[in-house]
């Protein structure tokens, strides 16, 4: 459901003129709910940004959310993190 | 990637039947400037609040769309779990909350230069919605304006 939620509120950011890269757990509710921008990444529920405590890992992630934030449109365009497990 | 099979049997039961709400048409806002000077805004749905606020309710039937505004400069070893799911496991969010609600790795990043800055506020609700009408029609666009009032350009959305 929380991904559903994030992608839900990531298109009405959208609407208002905000970029919006929506993280997502589960690559197959992305493909149905279709957030504008979705990185996939490869952890359990739970640990959406990897390991609890690792600082570096988890900049990681945000970097990799940023660069899609630049990619062009149109929607939904949807990245797995390639930055391994 | 977690997979709903990694789930119990009543939730897989529950969401072979759930009709997820597909956004379409897809909006779709062009970054137009550099990451260097965008600001940058946090949307996390694991239901986590400050001490002094009000908690999420986990018992409202199709559950609960209120959200609350944490601050950019809150510490988030403060923040505490509200979030009402059984179906994961809550043991990492506990010991690091960054894990769900990046407030300071994304201050670091603005303090490198890596983005313009961190958002003056950023937005916690609870991800365990399965009655969707008033988190799109209300909590949505309420965050909306609030990020367009504080001139978010980017909104990283966090769920758990």
């Amino acid at each position: 459901m929380c991904n559903q939620t994030v992608g839900l509120v990531a298109a009405e950011l959208e609407r208002h003129g905000i970029v919006t890269v929506a993280l997502q757990l589960l690559r197959s509710v992305a493909e149905k709910v279709r957030p504008p921008r979705a990185l996939c990444l490869p952890f359990p529920h739970g640990y959406p940004l990897d390991t609890p405590g690792d600082a570096e890992r988890q900049r990681a992630v945000l970097r990799a959310a940023l660069g899609l934030a630049q990619a062009p449109g149109p929607g939904p365009r949807l990245m797995e993190f390639r930055g391994g497990v | 990637m977690a997979h709903t099979s990694d789930l119990s049997l009543p939730v897989r039961l529950f969401l072979r039947a759930y009709r997820w709400r597909r956004i379409d048409p897809v909006p779709f806002t062009a970054c137009t400037k550099p990451l260097e000077e965008c600001t940058v805004g946090l949307v996390s749905s694991a239901g986590l609040v400050l001490p002094g606020m009000t908690p999420f309710d986990g018992a409202l039937r199709g559950g609960d769309c209120s959200w609350r505004i944490i601050p950019g400069d809150a510490d988030s070893s403060k923040l505490m779990d509200g979030h009402r799911s059984d179906a994961f496991d809550h043991s990492g969010m506990a010991s690091d909350p960054e894990l769900a609600f990046p407030i300071a790795r994304l201050r670091e990043l603005a303090g490198a230069g890596e983005v313009g800055a961190a958002a003056r506020h950023h937005a916690s609700c609870m991800g365990a919605i399965t009655a969707t009408g008033r988190l799109v029609k209300e909590t949505a666009p309420e965050i909306a304006a609030r990020f367009v009032e504080d001139q978010v350009d980017v909104a990283l959305l966090v769920p758990v």
